[in-house]
C-alpha cells in the first residue's frame, strides 16, 4: 500500500464551548477521490478550512506528503500544493473569467505570468467548458459556470489535493450530471481530491472510499455503500428508529 | 497596437512638457492654484493606488503628508534638499512599514478608523514634543524655493506616481491587490501573502505622500501641527479620488481639478461655511456618482454599445 498523500490526525477545533471538530483522523492516498460527508454542522467544511489553513487547529496534525501544514498560514498551503472551492461560489467579481484563472496560475508554487499564463488559462477555461467566456465579467456567468469558473482557479494551482465544498450543491439535474462527469474526468487525470457532498448520486458515483461526520466526531469509514448501509450513518442522517 | 501604444507615449510625453510650462504662461495666483492641483494630484493618485484596488479606505494621508511636511522644518536649512527629500522618503517609508504591519489586519471599518486616529496621534504626538521638548508650537520655513520650483517638483513626482503605478498594475502585485480588494480569503488561497501585498504597496503610497508634503512645505513659511496635519486633507484626497473613481490610475485626475477649483471658490466666498459645504459636496458625490466620473462615463459608453448590439 502506498503512504497517504494526506494524512490529518487528531484534529480538533473548537468554537468557545462548542467542539466542531473532535479528533479526526483520516487520509488520502494519491489518485484517490475520497468524500467527507456527514449532517449540517458536523464539522466538514471546518475540517476543510482547518486542512486549507483558513482556520488554525487547536489540536492535531496535517501532513501533506510527510510536510506539516497545520502550522502554516493559507498561502503557504496553497503553495505546497492544496487548492479549493468554496461552499459559497467565490469567483472574483471585478475580473473577467480569464484573469481569475491567472490568478490562481501566478501565484502558486510553479508560478506562471504573461503570455504563458494567458494560454494555460484558455487551456483551462476549455477544459471546464468556459471555452467561450475567456473575456465576459464574472458577474454575468451562470452559477454552474461560476462554480465551472472556480475549478479552473484551483486546477489552475496544480495542486496535489483539491479540496471541493459542495462543489456540486444547488444544480438542477442537467447541471448535476455536466457536473459529475467534469469530476470524473478530473479522476481519470489522476487528480486526487477530497469532497464534502450532499448529494448521493455523486457521492456513490465519484467517491472511492467515504467518511461520515457527526457533530464533530469521525463515525464511519469505507466505501459509498458500506457507509450509507452502515446504521449509525443513518442514525446520524435520519434521527432514531423510535424518535 | 504597438502604434497605438507609441502614439499614447508620444501625447503623455508632449502633455508633460506641456504642463511643464505652465509656470512661464502663469500669474502667481493662477500658479498657485496649479501648485494646488498638482499636489492633490500627487496625493490622490497615491491615495488610489493603494486604495483604489484593494478598497481598504485610508484617512492617513495627512498623517505622511504632515511628517513630509516636518520634515523639512526640522532639517531643511541644515541638509542639502535632495537628501532631505531622501530622508522625508526614507521616514515615510519607515512609518508606514510599521503602521502597516500592525493594521493591515484589520478590514473594513476598523482599518478606516484606525488610520483616521493614527493621523490624530502623530498630530498630538508632534505637538506634545513641540511644547514640552522646543517650547515653541511652530516653525518657520525658510527655504530658497520659487514656485515654479516647487510646481516642476511636484510633476516630476506626479509623473514618477503615475509611472509607478502603470508598473505595479501590469505586475503580479498588481493583480494580487486586485484579487485580495475582491475578496481576501480568495487571495490566500491561491498563495498570495496578502499581508506582504498589501504593505508593500501601502508603504510606497504613504511614501509619495510624505514627500509631496516636504515638498510642499516651503511654500507655507509658517506651520505648526494644526496646518500640516489638518484632517481636512485627508477627507478632501478621499472625495477626489471618489469623484474621479478609483478603478482606474487615471481616475483622481477627473477629481482633483474640478474640486481643488471648487474647494478654492468655497474658501473664497464661505470662509465661514467651508466645512459644512465639503460635508455637502462628499454626500452628493457619493450618491449621485459612486463609481466616479470614470466610472460614469464607462458605464455609458457600455450601454450605448448594448444598445448598438441589439439594433445590429
Amino acid at each position: 500500500m502506498n503512504a497517504p498523500l494526506l494524512s490529518v490526525s487528531g484534529l480538533t477545533r473548537r468554537f468557545g464551548g462548542l467542539v466542531a471538530v473532535d479528533g479526526v483522523t483520516l487520509e488520502v492516498r494519491a489518485g484517490e477521490i475520497v468524500g467527507l460527508l456527514g449532517p449540517n454542522g458536523s464539522g466538514k467544511t471546518t475540517v476543510l478550512n482547518l486542512i486549507s489553513g483558513a482556520l488554525k487547529a487547536d489540536a492535531g496534525s496535517v501532513q501533506l506528503r510527510g510536510r506539516a501544514l497545520e502550522k502554516l498560514p493559507a498561502f503557504k498551503i496553497a503553495r505546497e500544493g492544496v487548492a479549493r472551492t468554496f461552499q459559497l461560489v467565490r469567483v472574483l467579481g471585478s475580473m473577467t473569467c480569464k484573469e481569475n484563472v491567472i490568478a490562481g496560475l501566478a501565484f502558486g508554487a510553479k508560478s506562471r505570468w504573461g503570455t504563458e499564463a494567458e494560454q494555460a488559462a484558455h487551456e483551462l477555461l476549455v477544459r471546464v467548458g468556459l471555452a467561450a467566456r475567456g473575456n465576459v465579467m464574472t458577474s454575468e456567468l451562470t452559477y454552474i459556470d461560476q462554480k465551472r469558473l472556480e475549478l479552473a482557479r484551483a486546477l489552475a494551482m496544480q495542486p496535489q489535493l483539491l479540496l471541493l465544498d459542495e462543489w456540486l450543491a444547488g444544480l438542477n439535474p442537467n447541471e448535476l450530471r455536466n457536473g459529475i462527469e467534469l469530476v470524473r474526468s478530473l479522476r481519470a487525470e489522476g487528480r486526487t481530491i477530497l469532497m464534502v457532498e450532499h448529494v448521493m448520486d455523486a457521492i456513490r458515483s465519484l467517491c472511492d472510499r467515504c467518511y461520515v461526520m457527526n457533530a464533530g466526531r469521525k463515525i464511519a469509514e469505507g466505501t459509498p455503500k458500506d457507509v450509507l448501509a452502515d446504521p449509525e450513518v443513518i442514525r446520524a442522517y435520519l434521527g432514531d428508529a423510535d424518535a | 497596437m504597438s502604434i497605438r501604444n507609441s502614439a499614447f507615449s508620444a501625447a503623455m510625453i508632449a502633455l508633460i512638457v506641456l504642463l511643464a510650462f505652465v509656470p512661464l504662461v502663469t500669474n502667481g495666483y493662477q500658479l498657485s492654484l496649479a501648485i494646488n492641483i498638482m499636489s492633490y494630484m500627487v496625493l490622490a493618485t497615491a491615495w488610489t493606488l493603494f486604495s483604489g484596488p484593494t478598497r481598504y479606505v485610508s484617512l492617513a494621508t495627512v498623517a505622511f503628508f504632515g511628517i513630509g511636511a516636518y520634515t523639512v522644518a526640522v532639517l531643511g536649512e541644515e541638509l542639502s534638499w535632495p537628501l532631505v527629500l531622501a530622508i522625508a522618503f526614507s521616514i515615510g517609508f519607515a512609518l508606514s512599514l510599521i503602521v502597516g504591519l500592525s493594521t493591515l489586519r484589520l478590514s473594513g471599518v476598523y482599518f478606516v478608523i484606525f488610520t483616521f486616529g493614527l493621523a490624530e496621534l502623530v498630530r498630538q504626538l508632534v505637538t506634545w514634543y513641540e511644547v514640552n521638548v522646543t517650547r515653541t508650537l511652530g516653525r518657520y520655513i525658510f527655504i530658497d524655493v520659487t514656485h515654479a520650483q516647487i510646481y516642476w517638483q511636484l510633476l516630476a513626482l506626479a509623473v514618477i506616481v503615475f509611472i509607478s503605478g502603470w508598473l505595479i498594475q501590469r505586475s503580479k502585485l498588481g493583480l494580487a491587490l486586485r484579487v485580495i480588494g475582491d475578496d481576501e480569503a480568495v487571495a490566500r488561497h491561491v498563495g498570495i501573502n496578502t499581508t506582504l501585498a498589501k504593505v508593500v504597496l501601502f508603504a510606497f503610497s504613504a511614501s509619495f505622500m510624505t514627500l509631496a508634503g516636504a515638498i510642499m512645505a516651503p511654500r507655507w513659511t509658517y506651520i505648526d501641527p494644526a496646518i500640516a496635519f489638518n484632517p481636512v486633507v485627508s477627507f478632501q484626497v478621499l472625495i477626489m479620488a471618489l469623484l474621479g473613481g478609483v478603478h482606474r490610475l487615471y481616475g483622481p485626475v477627473f477629481g482633483v481639478i474640478p474640486l481643488v477649483i471648487l474647494f478654492e471658490v468655497l474658501l473664497a466666498k464661505f470662509p465661514n461655511h467651508f466645512s459644512i459645504m465639503v460635508g455637502i459636496a462628499f454626500l452628493l458625490i457619493v450618491y449621485a456618482i459612486p463609481r466616479g466620473i470614470v466610472g460614469l462615463v464607462e458605464g455609458m459608453q457600455f450601454s450605448l454599445h448594448k444598445a448598438k448590439g441589439a439594433k445590429a
